[in-house]
């Protein structure tokens, strides 16, 4: 049995952790809800995903290990989808899973996945870019975090 | 959008006098119907714009004007680098000269249609579309910097078309300044094997019937004849060209602040046209330029070889070729003056009226065509460049319908394989890989392009010529 105090920590998690995509204009918003900063930034990444196609389809056989650099979080986040997208088109891979680290301006980040299958995956559109649009990166009054910003399709 | 918020300068012309930060007015082209229907957005990122050092007469947005990031789409700023004017990643956006280029057939409406599946099939079948797709072209590093340099040049050279073809190319099929030295490893690696991709989203490739000319005498020098079938292309520079746009977008956003430069909106990240950074960004967007004009020349090549197989007896040429995400150097009058600016468009095409030296001698007595893309279900416009559009916009029209609803409403209103069925029972064939992404491009996602063009027409902006509706529809 967990100790109760990681217990708590867990199912905090579970309760936080989770996506939704938000409307804009000619476009669709990414957004990650987390217990940390990184849980936000991970779940944000999963929004980007379902963009593209429905995650739980993707398998997560496959890791690429993925760092950036930014000056603030915001742009931290922006960043981060943004070397996510990078891995996308060069690799031809899609992304089911992520586990991400920050120290200071740095992310480091693993990311679980596997090459597209367009007959499978269905893949719905190709993202061009994450964006400065409706981009916020806090922590909410209750201590869990917020991670989101709109990508252009 | 509220009409109290404007000063209506004439029936079609919306004016927002200077406030607060705005250096110069701010002018808004549209009917009250589409002025009413806009998101309360444009205004704010019309006004935005207008806020930005060496802004030249006026921060202008076109008819099919909606929410962009930082420029509205549908925007049009020029500004003057011997006053402190700059450039703007975001006032060019991520795909770089994405543009529409449509080609004649010379085939009647009936012989496409006896034959309509198949070439539908075909065209599916040979043209990579959406995510993931490669072409059968794959650059090496000295052939990659070879495309940056020469655009179309470089695709009609390699035996993806003719000479004929850069004649009827903006800027000859090359655009001259492009610098392959400015642009990162990151954005040519993400085009190595892009060539010859149409890509997804509002990108598409259709065939389409000429249902309606509106002046003959236009129509007639740009070879569009009632009932015949014309091929449009609608794509840009592929993954280049949002690589370098993410690029410079933060870096200008970093930049901005050390020259001292207030954004209202990050996304309307610039340095000064004159700044190693604005020269850096200028020397790589127009490589993007002209990786966007070589990707649609070859393309081009693909949909003559599916013709030449399917419907042999055609023989594609091409009416125009045309580019609305860019930022150009132009000459204009500015107060009885010629002055040199830097004009950017986001979602808008340059229209030169007649007479106009840029343009070849097919279009000279006519004013440049202008390629306005519709959605899947409904019609595309072909239009010609105005001589009092100099006046009124830099010499700019609209570029397409524009959305009405996000693609987060569409996907949940619509079902890909219902809009695919009601369009295949009006005739109209659509192939794409994705269910979804059909449902998010819907017909009824979009405004009702009929009106953004009328709004063109009655504002001066450019003429119609005539309408096109789809027949078969390939969707990234």
């Amino acid at each position: 049995m967990l100790p109760r105090r990681v217990a708590a920590d867990v199912l905090l998690t579970m309760q936080v952790a989770r996506w939704e995509h938000f409307p804009h204009g000619a476009d669709i918003g990414v957004r990650g809800y987390g217990a940390t900063r990184e849980q936000a930034f991970e779940q944000a990444a999963v929004a980007l995903s379902a963009v593209i196609t429905e995650p739980a389809g993707i398998s997560a056989g496959g890791m690429v290990r993925i760092s950036c650099q930014a000056p603030d979080d915001e742009l931290l986040l922006v960043d981060w989808l943004n070397a996510l997208l990078y891995e996308m088109a060069t690799r031809r891979w899609l992304f089911a899973r992520y586990e991400v680290h920050i120290s200071g301006e740095v992310l480091t980040a693993r990311a679980w996945g596997e090459a597209l299958d367009s007959a499978r995956h269905r893949p719905a559109v190709e993202v061009k870019g994450a964006t400065y649009t409706a981009l916020r990166v806090a922590q909410e009054a209750d201590g869990s975090w917020i991670a989101q910003c709109v990508v252009d399709v | 959008m509220d009409i109290s918020l404007f000063s209506r300068h004439s029936e079609y012309a919306w004016e927002i006098a200077p406030h607060g930060a705005m250096r110069v007015p701010a002018l808004i082209y549209a009917d009250e119907t589409l002025i009413r229907d806009m998101d309360l957005k444009v205004y704010e990122q019309v006004c935005n714009v207008a806020m930005l050092p060496g802004i030249v007469q006026a921060s202008y947005a076109m008819p099919d004007a909606h929410w962009g990031y930082g420029f509205p789409i549908g925007g049009v700023a020029a500004f003057d680098a011997s006053d402190g004017g700059v450039v703007s990643a975001g006032g060019v956006g991520f795909d770089i000269s994405c543009g529409v280029r449509c080609l004649l057939t010379g085939l009647q409406a009936d012989t496409v249609m006896a034959v309509q599946k198949r070439l539908a099939d075909s065209l599916y079948r040979d043209i990579p579309a959406g995510l993931g797709s490669s072409g059968t072209i794959h650059l090496d590093s000295a052939s990659m910097n070879a495309m940056l340099l020469g655009g179309a040049q470089w695709a009609v050279q390699q035996g993806y078309g003719c000479d004929a073809d850069l004649e009827r190319t903006e800027e000859r099929g090359r655009m001259a300044g492009a610098r392959p030295g400015c642009v990162s490893d990151h954005a040519k690696r993400r085009q190595r094997d892009e060539m010859g991709t149409l890509g997804s989203g509002n990108h598409y490739l259709e065939v389409q019937k000429v249902v309606q000319v509106f002046d003959a005498g236009a129509a007639q020098a740009m070879g569009l004849r009632e009932n015949e079938v014309v091929v449009s292309i609608h794509c840009g520079s592929r993954g280049l060209g949002h690589q370098i746009g993410t690029e410079f977008l933060k870096r200008m956003v970093i930049a901005a602040a050390q020259y001292g430069i207030t954004l209202p909106d990050r996304e309307l990240a610039c340095a000064p046209i004159d700044s190693p950074i604005g020269e850096e960004y200028l020397g790589a967007m127009r490589a993007g330029i002209n990786c966007a004009l070589a990707n649609r020349q070859i393309l081009t090549h693909l949909v003559r070889d599916v013709f030449a197989r399917v419907l042999p007896e055609a023989e594609l040429t091409l009416l125009y070729d045309v580019s609305h995400n860019t930022c150009k150097v132009e000459q204009h009058v500015v107060a009885g003056e010629p002055r040199t600016l830097h004009v950017h468009r986001k979602g808008a095409t340059r229209a030169f009226g007649p007479g106009h030296a840029d343009l070849p001698a097919a279009f000279r007595a006519t004013g440049q065509p202008v390629l306005i893309g519709g959605s899947m279900g409904t019609a595309s416009y072909v239009l010609a460049g105005t001589s009092a559009g100099e006046a009124l916009s830099w010499s700019s029209a609209c570029h397409g319908a524009g959305r009405a609803m996000s693609r987060h409403q569409a996907h949940k209103t619509w079902h890909g394989r219902q809009v695919i069925d009601e369009l295949a029972a009006r005739g109209i064939l659509i192939r794409s890989p994705s269910g979804r992404g059909v449902a998010e491009e819907a017909p009824g996602a979009y405004k009702d392009v009929a009106a953004v063009v009328d709004a063109a027409d009655a504002a001066g902006l450019a003429r119609k010529v005539a309408r096109l509706e789809p027949l078969v529809c390939v969707k990234g």
